[in-house]
Parts: structure tokens; sequence; C-alpha cells
């Protein structure tokens, strides 16, 4: 049994608690934040002078199973400049853009984040994520179920059968032990199956004769009926496609009357926003369409976003858009892996690399901070760099001083080309976060749009998630960005479920974390139906059993369910 | 009487899981939809055991044996962890953590078949596939360097000849198969063509696709063998197809330029793809050789010849790869799960793995075995204890346990894991 612990005298930042700096102690008992703990023997933790917020949440992130593992596999090239020994504590392994599953556990934990998503979980593939995710320590963990591209998606939205379509989602999130609706490139990955891809909302997907409207419509009206703690979290088409702002907005305005489920405002999440939110014709005149996208969430309160932030530097790229990363391939002359899934879903890997001389890569970079700093609300825009597809996990840190800095912002602009001066908007904006705001978009926003009522926050009843920060916000100015750059690369304390694992950051104990799945009970008979169907198709079409399909219990030692309450007709 | 249903085959890397084995009491009596090795996998799994654990020939306890295991290893300086491809990713896991304790080096039996078509990836890449999307979509299958009919019985049935997919209603008539090989195999009477290559001509005749793909003209009359007719009319197969696939074996990994042989078929794949939809897959050979690729580049960022000696993990085929540490006797020592060396490496690697003190875990008597200081004997995996193995597609499935092991037959994962342990406490690790 783990001692009760003491968070002493900290600068705390609680935005879901309405706290903002105020000093204060925080108490951990069991677990789990209590009001006060009693007894002698609580252990002390002094972060007099440092700042204290909740385990950081990573909403969007790429850290296990076959995509992250064939960019491990494409690139020794990558491991050799970042090798990490072991140490009493640790395991060995290699890090940069497609860090070891040990690492990816430690490195998350020094950064103070103790929750992070794997946004791509294809459903034959999910054995081999839990496999991967059993074996990151520390940090808990969820993987999104890949849903846009799956026959019997697209076999239910053509028949109009929104209740089979629900039924569908359901089992699957139980069958891949799945905690989100994962879209990507609706209807492109299926056609890329054929060599081709869908260019706008409205195209066909082959065969099916469904579009990527109908297919976010009916998925997102799903997700709200079944009363998924999260939104459908959505790839949109055209990534990449200079102009692809337009079709950003087409797919928001085609969602926007569907109403969310009981408790929240949201009924859609856009990933990596800053890649599709790209003005222009091509890549010779693209330019920033954030402003015009910012300006757009800002107007309508369903939508929230992450960044997909750029970093300046060589990383693996990484999605369930096959025939983007195709693309991509041509571009860049660079080695190219496609991996199809049968029935289901694809992926991409190419290797890429932002240069700051590279004029489209420095809007890039620009549009990801726009996007930050033109939507008001910092409850529905969140950090992320998209790990590793904007940048590797491990510049979040810089990402944080460019937030809350201009001078940071301004003296790395210096370095770019000049198309960020004239075809962004970043020069002309003044905002910066605070560590409140901060604090929103790296976990109280996050854990509020997963749904996740115990992350995220201090109050009582919470998650024992805590990091604590080697900076001081009473002295702190945003000129001052290094200093800010190194606290939060190497957190002070990182302390997840009550026992401390990271201390000056350094990893000092390794707990395995838990994996968050959703369970949604489907009404007997629409599941004898839903039974009966996938039998069919299973023995017709896919090349395993169906009894063979469903990640067992033996994959999820850690596993933590959440009861969804779906509404049914 | 019990019967398992859908219990997943561990032979080859095709983990049919369509199985249906019949239990009475201890013994498996019968077993049906399996190939013919599957079938005598299962039923003589009782065949040949090794009967005991066992030091310099001597039976000994279980106890002893880790005790001996554990000594060998931690004394040496440049212990070996090798095999790993017939057990289950558990075992893998352990694998890598005891060389990485041990600092010595760790590698998979693909350092002696696929070995070269990773390193081919890690250079241009590669276009792959779930094997159901060849049922439902190929019109076009080749097989390149690869034969089947005698190393993946039910490839053909299962996956890539004869089902009716989704777009390929017709089943066998809806593909037009090729066989490209040296030699004649049974694939050509399978085949609808087989295209006779010559012997390491597999790397120019890939090239010379490519460039007829790409649209530049073929003046020779014939390249490696083959009429340039030939050529002409496979070019334009593979631009019509609706979706084709080559699937390769050893006949291209193995053969005179190796990784550039594969590098040449991806070159050729990707090429294809400015034209129609192409991929190519690996034709993987133990059932499990792919989970171990998989399992040891999730943990040390690559997929097989790991040195640890530094404490961080290193890689370098060639350097660290087992033939090559044992030929330039380098290994000192070595423990083997699941693989005989002894009867597979060459000759001079297995002179050298014959003077040093060798661990082997294994459920039969082997060639190794009976070299080794150490043997100890394990359950069978995905017959006496579940797990996990990964498809030569990536697909991973679980392996189930039809029958109770021996008494006091533990897993490779629990043999692997007590050795850990010994050689942490002879390390003054503790914990």
């Amino acid at each position: 049994m783990m001692g009760d612990l003491i968070v002493k005298g900290g600068y705390v930042y609680d935005p879901l608690n309405g706290v903002k700096g105020d000093k204060m102690d925080v108490f951990l008992s069991g677990g789990k934040v209590v009001e006060e703990v009693k007894g002698r023997d609580a252990k002390t933790v002094d972060a007099s002078g440092k700042v204290v917020m909740a385990g950081g949440v990573d909403i969007h992130s790429h850290i296990a199973g076959s995509k992250i593992n064939i960019g491990r596999l494409l690139r020794p090239e990558d491991h050799r400049k970042d090798v990490v020994p072991r140490t009493r504590y640790t395991r060995s392994g290699v890090g940069y853009s497609c860090p070891s599953t040990f690492v990816t556990g430690y490195r998350y934990a020094q950064m103070g984040y103790t929750s992070v998503m794997e946004a791509a979980m294809p459903p034959l593939g999910a054995r081999h994520v839990h496999e991967e995710l059993n074996d990151i320590p520390i940090i808990d963990k969820a993987g999104f179920t890949l849903l846009g591209n799956n026959h019997f998606t697209l076999k239910y939205v053509k028949e109009g059968d929104m209740e089979g379509l629900k039924a569908f989602v359901a089992w699957m999130l139980w069958a891949t032990r799945g905690y989100a609706v994962k879209i990507v490139n609706p209807g492109g990955v299926e056609n890329w199956k054929w060599g081709r891809n869908v260019g706008g909302l409205d195209d066909l997907v082959y065969n099916y004769e469904v579009s990527p409207r109908q297919i976010v419509t009916s998925l997102a009206r799903a997700n709200e009926e079944l009363g998924l703690p999260h939104t459908i979290h959505l790839h949109c088409n055209n990534l990449g496609v200079p102009g692809n702002y337009e079709t950003t907005i087409e797919t928001l305005e085609a969602v926007k009357g569907i109403k969310a489920a009981e408790g929240r405002e949201a009924n859609v999440h856009i990933v990596h926003a800053q890649f599709n939110a790209l003005d222009g014709e091509n890549w010779m005149n693209v330019k920033s369409g954030a402003s015009k996208l910012a300006k757009y969430v800002n107007a309508n309160e369903n939508v929230t976003l992450d960044l997909g932030q750029v970093i300046f530097t060589d990383t693996t790229t990484m999605t369930g858009d096959g025939p983007w990363q195709f693309r991509l391939h041509n571009m860049t002359g660079n080695k190219w892996v496609n991996s199809d899934v049968e029935m289901e879903a694809g992926a991409g890997v190419v290797p890429y690399t932002f240069k700051k001389d590279n004029p489209a890569n420095a809007i890039q970079w620009a549009i990801g901070l726009e996007l930050a700093l033109l939507v008001y609300d910092p409850w529905r825009v969140y950090m992320t760099t998209d790990h590793p597809n904007g940048g590797p996990m491990i510049y979040y840190p810089k990402v944080i001083s460019w937030l809350m800095s201009r001078k940071a912002r301004t003296d790395t602009m210096l370095e770019l080309n000049k198309s960020v001066m004239r075809r962004t908007t970043l020069a002309n904006i003044y905002r910066e976060y605070d560590f409140n705001e901060l604090a929103t978009v790296t976990r109280a926003a996050t854990a509020k749009a997963l749904g996740m009522d115990h992350k995220g926050h201090l109050g009582t009843g919470a998650d024992a998630d805590v990091s604590v920060y080697d900076i001081d916000p009473s002295t702190w100015r945003p000129s001052m960005y290094k200093e800010l750059e190194k606290a939060f690369a190497k957190a002070a304390y990182t302390i997840k479920g009550g026992e401390v694992v990271v201390k000056d950051g350094e990893v000092v104990a390794t707990p395995l974390g838990a994996t968050h799945w959703v369970k949604s009970e489907v009404p007997e008979a629409l599941e004898t139906e839903l039974m009966k169907d996938l039998e069919a198709d299973f023995r017709d079409y896919y090349t395993i059993n169906l009894a063979n399909y469903p990640v067992e219990d033996a994959y999820l030692p850690t596993g933590r369910p959440m009861t969804a309450e779906g509404r049914w007709r | 009487m019990v019967v398992h249903s859908d219990v997943v085959c561990p032979f080859c890397g095709c983990l049919c899981d369509d199985l249906e084995v019949t239990v009475e009491g201890d013994e498996i009596v019968g077993v049906k939809n399996a190939c013919a090795i599957s079938r005598s996998k299962f039923m003589n799994h009782g065949e040949n055991r090794l009967q005991e654990p066992a030091i310099d020939g001597k039976k000994a306890s279980l106890e002893k044996a880790i005790e001996e295991a554990a000594g060998i290893l931690a004394d040496a300086k440049r212990p070996l962890v090798y095999g790993l491809s017939s057990t289950d990713c558990g075992a893998i896991g352990r694998a890598v953590e005891l060389a990485e304790v041990l600092g010595g080096v760790v590698d998979n039996t693909s350092s002696v078949c696929h070995g070269p078509t990773i390193l081919a990836l890690q250079q241009v890449g590669e276009s792959k596939t779930t094997l159901g999307e060849v049922k439902n979509r190929a019109d076009l299958v080749v097989f390149w360097g690869s034969n089947p009919t005698e190393s993946h019985l039910r490839h053909l049935i299962r996956y890539s000849a004869m089902p009716k997919g989704m777009y390929v209603p017709e089943g066998r008539k809806g593909r037009y198969i090729v066989a490209v090989d040296v030699r004649t195999t049974r694939m050509e009477r399978v085949a609808d063509e087989f295209v006779k290559v010559d012997q390491g001509g597999d790397f120019e005749l890939l090239l010379v696709l490519r460039a007829a793909v790409r649209g530049v003209k073929i003046k020779a009359e014939s390249v490696s063998g083959v009429p340039r007719e030939t050529i002409m009319e496979l070019v334009r197969r593979m631009k019509g197809a609706k979706m084709g696939i080559i699937f390769f074996g050893l006949g291209l990994t193995q053969s005179d330029g190796r990784h550039m042989n594969i590098d040449a078929a991806v070159g050729l794949v990707t090429e294809l793809n400015h034209h129609t939809k192409f991929l190519l897959t690996p034709m993987r050979g133990h059932y499990n050789v792919a989970g171990a690729n998989s399992v040891t580049t999730w943990q040390t960022g690559y997929p097989y010849a790991v040195d640890f000696a530094r404490g961080y993990p290193r890689y370098n085929p060639g350097e660290y790869t087992s033939v090559d540490l044992l030929a330039k006797e380098e290994a000192d020592a070595a423990i083997v799960i699941a693989s005989d060396p002894a009867a597979t490496f060459p000759a001079e690697a297995v002179r050298h793995l014959a003077k040093i003190p060798v661990v082997t875990l294994d459920q039969k008597v082997t060639p190794t075995t009976m070299l080794s200081r150490v043997a100890i004997p394990v359950a069978t995996a995905g017959v006496e204890a579940e797990g996990t193995a990964y498809r030569m597609d990536g697909v991973a499935l679980r392996l189930s346990k039809v029958v109770e092991p021996e008494d006091g037959l533990l897993s490779d994962e629990a043999v692997l894991e007590a050795i850990i342990e010994r050689v942490r406490a002879l390390k003054g690790e503790v914990g």
C-alpha cells in the first residue's frame, strides 16, 4: 500500500476547479486527491516556488501499434541519434521520433504527462496495440478505434441503418477495447484499396456509393446517441492539400446540427488541425487558412481541435491516411511504407524533415500557433504535435514556450523563410498564454473533452496524478522562455496514482498505468441481428474467424472500463 | 471428450485460426481443417520429448538447471540469446530483457531468413497488406522465389489463390497466378504462368520490369533467361490488374543480391502504384517470426541483431547476427530458445556453438539440445501454453492451450523469467 503524500506549498493551477496559481497544498491518498491526509507518516513533496498542475493529458499521439512500430522498424538512423541506456529503475531503448515503448512512458512522465491517447487503432490490429500499451510504463493510456472506412460502417451507412451502426460501434469498442471513434480520411482509405482517394465531402466510395459527408454525419450521430465520453475524433479529408481549410469547414458545417451527448456541447474533434487549415491553390502559393478556421471555431461551440504543431526537425510521419502518405512519398522521394488492413483501414509511414527555410514548412509552423492563439477559448483548442507527425513529443516544452512567449515566437520567426511574415498572421498576434491557459490546453480541457472526469484536475476524488515544474510564476516573464522550456522538459516531480515516478527529471519508479476503454451495452435484439451480420461477412471476407477477433481479457491486465449509456430507438 | 474450435495453428506464418482440436483426457485425438504438417505437430506433440532438465546430459532438477544456466550466462563476456520465432511473444519480450540484463546480444531466426527483407525495408520502404485484401481484391498474384505448395500448405487455399473474395467472387478463376523461380516447382501446376529465371538473375529481371513499367523500351532479346515477349506481357498484366501482389520467399532473400533483390521488388511495386494498386508481402516461415521482429522492435527499436554491450540497444546485421558472432568465435556462451541452430546454421558457426556452453529451452530432443550444457524442457506454446503470435502479415492472434503440459513443465516465458531473476541476483541487482 502506497503511503499518503502532501504536495506542499506550490502555486497550483487547476482550471477545472477555478484555482489560478493559489499557493496551496494538495493531499493524495489511496491513489486519489483527498481533502486532507491524517496521520504523521504522510510524505511531503516540497513544491514551494514551483508550479503544480494535474498530470498532463495528451489527447492525440501515436505511441503503440503497427503504425509506430513500422516507424521504429523503418528508421534505425532515427534511433542512433538518441540512445537511452538502462538504469537501476529503467529499461534501455531508443528515443527521438519513434521511441521504444519503455522510453515512451519514461519521456512522457518526465514531462509531467500521465495520460496519453493512442489516436489510431485498426480493429484487426487492436491486440497488437494492447500488447504495446502493456509495455508502456507509468502513464495511463487508451486507444481510439478506426471506424471511418470499415466495411460494416460503410454498409450500415449505405442502408441508412442507424441502429445497426450504433450497435456495431458499441460492439467494436468492446471488441477492440477502444475508447473513442476515430475517423481518418472517411471514404478515402477504402478507395485507396484501389489506388484512389476521395477529393471532397461529396465524392463517392467505390462499390458502396456513400459519401464522406454521410460517413461523418452518421458516425457523429451514432457517437452522440451512444453517449460516448468523447466526440468523434476526426482526421478530415484532403489532409495536406492546399485550400483544404474549406473542406474542414464544410465538414464542420455538416455535423453542426447533430445533438451532442448529454453533458457537453461539442460533437466533433478535429485532429492535428494545422494539416487541415491550408489556404492557397498549391504548395507554391500555399498560405495560412488558420484565421478562417479559427473564426469558424470561435462562432461554433460544437467544435474542438488539437494543433498538430510543427517542429523544425527530422521526424517520421505516420497516419491511417494511406493515399496521403503515397502523395508525401512522391513529393519528397523519401522511403515509404504502406500497410493496408483488410475490410477496415490502412496506414502509411514516410520520414519527413520540416525545414526552417522551406516556405511551406514555415507557414505550417505558424498555422499551428495561429490556431492556438486565434481560437479564444482554450477549452476548445489543445496542444499536440500529433506525435510524431508534426514533430516528436519531446519538443512539447518548445511549443509551450511559443504559446506563452511572443518573444520565443519572434526569435524563431526571424530564422524562418520570409513566407511566414507574408502568408500568415502570426507576427500580428500578441496574445501570450498564462499558466492557467497552459494548464487548460495540456490537461484540464483535454481530460474534459475525453470525458475523463477523474483526470486533468486536482479536486477531491480526482486521480492522484500531479506534476510539479520548477518555475516560479510570481517572477517569471515571457522573455524568460528558455527557463520555461527547461522546467517543462524535466518535471521536478511527476506523481502517478499517488506514487512519485519522476524526481528532478529522472524516472524513479515504473508502475504500469491503466488502459481505459468504453463499455456500451447493446440491446439484445440488436446484438443478435448484428452478430448474424458479422458472422456472415467474417466467414466470407475476413481471414480470421469472428471468435478470434475480439481482444481477450488477458491483454488488459490494468483495464479500466467506463460505461456509456446509449439512447436506442 | 472436449472439442476446441477456432484454434490457431502454431506452425507456419499463415497462422490458420480455424482448427478443431479434439482432446480426450490429456491426449489430442483429432485435428480438423489442419494441413498435414499442422496435424502432425498436434498429434505428435508428445513424441521425442525432452524428458527432464539436464546438465551435461545428466538429469537435474529444474532449479539446478536454472541455477546452472544463469551462472553460465552471467559469467559470459559476450552471451548470445537466439531463436524465438517458434514461441510466443511473452517469451520473446523476456528474451530481450535477459539480453539487456546480461549486456549481451539478442537475435532471432530472421537473421537467416527474411533479415534481408527488413534491410531493404529500411532502405526504401515496402507497400504491404494483411492477407484479406488479397483474398478480396487481388486479380493478379505473383509468387517469386517462393513455393507455398511445400512451405505454407494452406496459403493458396485460404488467402491467395482459391478463396472467393468480395471482388473476386469467382475465386481461382478470377485470379491470374504467376510463379517466378529458378527451377520448376509444384507451383508450375498451380500457376497460370511459370517464369523460369536464371539462377542469380532476379535482381536484373526486377529492374527491367520496373523500367518497362515506367515506359522504357526494352531492347534485349531476353533478360536473365526470360524472353522479352514474356516480360512485356507480364508488365501489361501488372499494369492492367485491378489489384496485384507479389509474395516472395527465401528464393529472393537468400540468393545472390539478397536485400538488393527485395529493394528492386519494392521499387517495382512502388512504380506500379502509379498505375494501379500493387502490394508485396514476404512469406514468413516460422509461425511467430513476425512476432519476434515486432516485439524486439517495440522494445529496442530494432528487429533482430541487437547488442546491449553498451547498456543501450545497438543494431548491426552482419556483426551482431548469430551466424557471424559464432563463426567469428565472438560469443562465449549462448541460450537458444525454440530453435535448432545446430541443425540449420553453417558448419563454422555450429563448430563454435559446440565449443561454448549452451543453454537450450525446447520441447523436443534436437541436435542443439544434444550439444547443450544445460537443456530445459518446456511446454509447447500454442498446444500446452497460451500466448500471442503474429501472422506473416502482422496480424496478432491468441494461441490456445488445448492440453495441460506434463507436471512441472513451464512455458518458455516462465523459465526465462526464472533465469533473469537468478542472473540479477548473481550480478548483485535486487529486483
